[in-house]
């Protein structure tokens, strides 16, 4: 299952309710307005006699003024500015919650785009309790948390619709965006700003769990990799190892380090496969491990040549990435 | 007829001989004097100096404003057509979740070839074309007042449309967005020419947009016919002025950002590259300082369509006319504090922001003036209820819903949640086809008897604005519902578990109901080019000047220049004042300056004759372009040529130098 909640009027935190409010103001009146000015148009046509082409123009109004319609034009565009008075403190209101949301004892984290994925370093005072994930955030029900938004190489934009509004991620000016989830849930995100060829598969899951299951995810990321138990899955992880694949990724415990790609240390933990271009199961992985082109053209994973019985030493090592 | 010598004309001391020899070489008889009407020997005279050299040379020489208004417009429609039938294809792919009709690279193209030929190739020249076809008939002149000039944009124009869509056939069509933003369309991301030549377009489209803005700004203010003070002016007119003036502040900021970003690519400069110093914000700033008053330069023409059209279908003047004017000129000034709506997700100050959200809700005021003086017109009118009408009424509906999710975007926190969604791609789409779409149907509907001397058919265009209106909100309004349910723009394709499929299958429905729509256009103008009825010069009864020569007019626009004496002319004409000027020559292109207030007139003024050079120009222009694309030196060598050109483009001719002379002014 790799969908989600993704819908601005179906909020799961407080950023998300109180823009859900401010939309409660904004699509009233607005329709008000739109119905009222047709109202006034079928009307004016209604009344107004029919003419054609030869019908003598009525100049009148170039000599004298027209003191009734002048009075009623004027009323409607002071209501109209009374209208966007009140909207413009509405607007000014929200802005202010958004801006009250309580942050102590938030949960920090480092969110760094890349084309076409996302890394999550969640940070802690304590060095030695930093871990970092790729394209999946969990948080804790309740709590708020700040994300620090990196981008890396291109623009991209934070956006997960049911928790809070958009925040760009611009190299070279690092921005922020605080939410809180209130109810448990899977909330599904997407880059916002284009980033070029693989902008539409560069989806974000945001997983707010109750704060003991928060704990116990937290716990598990922060450990390294486990040993592999089986023979196979030992070979996998060698394969893993003296194969291009540590060249771009890393796995905590082992040697493979490097930060070209998502941390697969604990990757089978995950839901989806490239930023939610596939499902996370055994047999997809598969597939991404031969072609990832087919899934999602473009991206920076090439195409791997390998033979069955190392295809399947490596799944089943990736499989013991829990 | 032409000269045999005239080297012994430096020598010649006394003025009178001067001009003796003069009329020899060009083998006139007494000066004619414009005035009289049509049949007239002045007209004959005016034909004979207006005259275009038939054949391939003077099509590409012609400086009339007519032909050039017009291939400005047919231009446009045809890149309009083309761009549409893009977008056909996008909501084709996105017709189905995980649908396989173009892949990313293709879509990317699209979607940049879509916007970027939509706004720089066909909502700006088709609405600049119009103003340069109408506005000197509309103030009752000649001709533009810088004719080559018009025709040299019109050339920079249609180059740099072609050099785009040749790279996009040839699998270089820019793919960074019609916006561009840096790093994506820099040079480490932006590989290859596609963004160079996105650049080359900005260049000479902008480069269109301040010609034609400075040449009907000095029309406006220095060309009118005697006695249209300002107060007297069409409103089509004022909003001509208002964008002319906003063109001109406004689109020299996204040359700049053009050529900072190509400087990046060509030179390896640093001005957007965050490592070295540089601000990808920068660029941003730039782009929409230029970006959001061009969404009003698109708009206000279309009001201004509105403006023409109303009075003359409710079959009086316009109510409000001074409010309906003082409106556009404040919606020119407030779009200029709106560009920072369109970066509401940057890390920018908060407070700033507000402001910005409160210059957004404010720019909506003057349109509602407008709007409500629109339905006192027709209310207190006699209706005249025309295809033109139907598609203004269209536009009352369209553009107040796009309109009111404008006022919505504005705000900060909702714009967050709805920026860079489908939400704004309804937006944007009800208010650019709602405000000028719209209004320029019934704009064509309206003045092509003017354009043709032909009709229209009214049965054909009331099918064409039923399925226009019903299958354009059948494709856009579900847009908002995608937008709100979480769906960016931009992306090629989407799951299904997103559960966005239906409203997209939807939306393609409508999209093909529009395009069977512009192809009744298409089929209507065709017919009536060749076999519509005659129209006589004003078949809608209407008020304005343009109306008062024949359709389609003669090259030299009026046989006799017009005398204004009221707002409405041509419904308000008196026995006992003046109704033209004459004294002007009508044997040279002569025309009338007046003051810029009272339109007194002032001076004579001698437009210049058609020429090849501002054809040549635009070539070697072009060429510069791509040359310095290609290597650096090119960036200097290049500039050789079109020295050359604008050099002989402003070389006097001796023909010019005799009639001077005749006309008893200092060459």
């Amino acid at each position: 299952m790799i969908g989600g909640v993704h819908d601005v009027q179906m909020p799961g935190g407080a950023q998300a309710q109180a823009i859900v409010g401010l939309w409660h103001w904004l699509l009233p009146i607005c329709v008000l307005v739109f119905v009222a000015v047709m109202i006034a148009l079928g009307l004016a046509l209604w009344r107004a006699p029919r003419a054609s082409n030869d019908t003598a123009p009525d100049i009148a109004s170039l000599s004298k003024r027209e003191p009734k319609v002048t009075r009623v034009v004027i009323v409607a565009v002071a209501v109209s500015t009374l209208l966007l008075l009140v909207l413009l403190a509405v607007s000014v209101m929200t802005d202010r919650a958004l801006a009250q949301l309580p942050l102590e004892n938030a949960l920090h984290i480092e969110l760094t785009g890349y084309q076409w994925w996302w890394e999550a370093r969640y940070d802690d005072p304590d060095p030695s309790r930093m871990f970092t994930t790729a394209n999946e955030l969990h948080v804790p029900v309740g709590r708020p948390v700040i994300v620090t938004l990196v981008g890396a190489d291109v623009i991209h934009s934070f956006w997960v619709p049911s928790l809070a509004g958009k925040k760009d991620l611009i190299p070279g000016r690092d921005t922020t965006v605080s939410f809180r989830a209130d109810r448990a849930g899977v909330y599904r995100g997407q880059c916002a700003e284009f980033c070029g060829y693989q902008h539409a598969k560069m989806a974000l899951f945001v997983i707010a769990d109750a704060p003991d299951d928060y704990a116990r995810w937290a716990d598990r990321q922060r450990a390294p990799a486990a040993e592999p138990s089986s023979d196979e899955a030992r070979r996998g992880r060698d394969l893993f190892l003296a194969r291009s694949c540590a060249m771009c990724h890393a796995i905590n415990g082992t040697s493979a380090q490097a930060r070209h790609a998502p941390d697969l240390t604990h990757v089978a933990s995950r839901m989806t496969l490239g930023a939610g271009a596939l499902e996370n199961t055994s047999s997809n992985r598969e597939a991404w491990i031969l072609d990832p082109q087919q899934f999602k053209p473009g991206t920076n994973m090439p195409p791997q040549n390998i033979a069955p019985q190392d295809l399947a030493a490596l799944s089943a090592y990736l499989a013991s990435l829990q | 007829m032409s000269a045999g010598s005239l080297s012994g004309l430096g020598s010649v001391a006394s003025t009178q001989a001067l001009r003796e020899r003069a009329r020899a070489i060009v083998g006139r008889g007494e000066t004619m004097l414009d005035g009289a009407g049509f049949g007239s020997q002045a007209e004959r005279a005016l034909q004979q100096a207006w005259r275009d050299e038939p054949g391939l040379l003077g099509f590409l020489k012609t400086t009339d404003h007519k032909r050039i208004g017009r291939r400005f417009v047919c231009t446009a429609f045809v890149f309009f057509v083309a761009a549409g039938i893009l977008a056909a294809v996008m909501r084709m792919q996105l017709a189905f979740p995980d649908n396989h009709i173009v892949g990313p690279d293709l879509y990317n193209q699209l979607f940049t070839m879509h916007g970027t030929t939509m706004m720089f190739i066909f909502a700006v020249p088709i609405m600049q074309g119009m103003a340069v076809y109408l506005v000197p008939l509309l103030v009752g002149t000649r001709n533009t007042a810088f004719p080559r000039m018009t025709a040299c944009a019109y050339w920079l124009f249609l180059f740099g449309a072609l050099s785009l869509w040749t790279g996009f056939a040839l699998n270089a069509g820019a793919d960074a967005g019609w916006f561009a933003y840096v790093p994506l369309a820099g040079p480490q991301y932006g590989v290859g020419k596609r963004e160079d030549i996105w650049n080359n377009l900005i260049n000479l489209s902008e480069a269109m947009g301040l010609m034609v803005a400075v040449d009907l700004l000095t029309v406006i203010l220095k060309m009118r016919a005697p006695g249209m003070s300002l107060r007297r002016m069409p409103i089509f007119v004022w909003a001509s002025l208002v964008t002319s003036l906003m063109i001109i502040f406004a689109m020299p900021s996204v040359m700049l950002a053009a050529n900072l970003a190509q400087f990046d690519r060509t030179f390896g400069t640093h001005f957007f590259n965050p490592a070295e110093g540089g601000d990808v914000l920068i660029w941003q700033h730039l782009f929409w300082f230029f970006g959001h008053p061009e969404v009003y330069f698109i708009f206000l023409p279309g009001l201004a369509f509105v403006s023409s059209i109303i009075p003359t279908f409710a079959r009086r003047p316009m109510f409000g006319h001074d409010a309906v004017v003082l409106s556009l000129i404040a919606t020119g000034f407030l779009s200029f504090g709106l560009w920072v709506h369109h970066m509401f997700a940057t890390n920018l100050p908060e407070v700033g922001k507000g402001f910005f959200t409160a210059m957004s809700l404010t720019i909506a005021i003057p349109t509602a003036v407008q709007i409500f003086c629109w339905i006192a017109t027709l209310w207190t009118g006699r209706i005249n209820l025309r295809t033109p009408l139907l598609f203004v009424l269209g536009f009352f509906f369209i553009l107040v819903l796009g309109g009111l999710t404008g006022i919505m975007v504005g705000s900060v926190p909702f714009d967050l949640q709805v920026h860079d969604s489908y939400f704004v791609v309804a937006h944007l789409h009800y208010v650019l086809l709602g405000g000028a779409v719209f209004p320029l149907f019934g704009a064509f509907f309206y003045w092509f008897p003017k354009f043709t001397g032909r009709m229209l058919d009214e049965h054909l265009g009331r099918w064409q604005f039923w399925l226009f209106f019903v299958g354009f909100n059948v494709a856009f309004f579900p847009m908002h519902l995608l937008g709100l349910a979480g769906m960016p723009r931009r992306i090629y394709t989407y799951g299904a578990e997103t559960g966005w499929g239906t409203l997209n299958l939807v939306a393609t429905i409508g999209a093909a109901v529009i395009a069977l729509s512009v192809l009744l256009f298409i089929v209507n103008v065709v017919h009536a080019w060749f076999k519509g009825p005659r129209a006589d010069d004003n078949p809608w009864n209407a008020s304005s000047l343009e109306w008062a020569t024949p359709s389609p007019p003669p090259a030299f626009n009026f046989v006799a220049l017009p005398v204004v004496a009221s707002r409405e002319p041509l419904w308000t004409r008196e026995e006992d004042e003046p109704t033209h000027v004459s004294g002007l020559s009508a044997q040279t292109r002569e025309g009338l300056v007046t003051t810029v207030l009272d339109a007194v007139p002032d001076v004579r003024y001698s437009y210049p004759d058609p020429s090849i050079w501002p054809f040549i120009a635009a070539i070697t222009v072009v060429v510069w372009l791509f040359w310095s694309n290609m290597t650096e030196t090119g960036m200097f060598y290049g500039l050789i040529p079109p020295a050359i050109a604008f050099v002989a483009w402003y070389w006097p001719t001796r023909k010019e130098t005799v009639e001077q002379l005749l006309l008893e002014r200092k060459p």
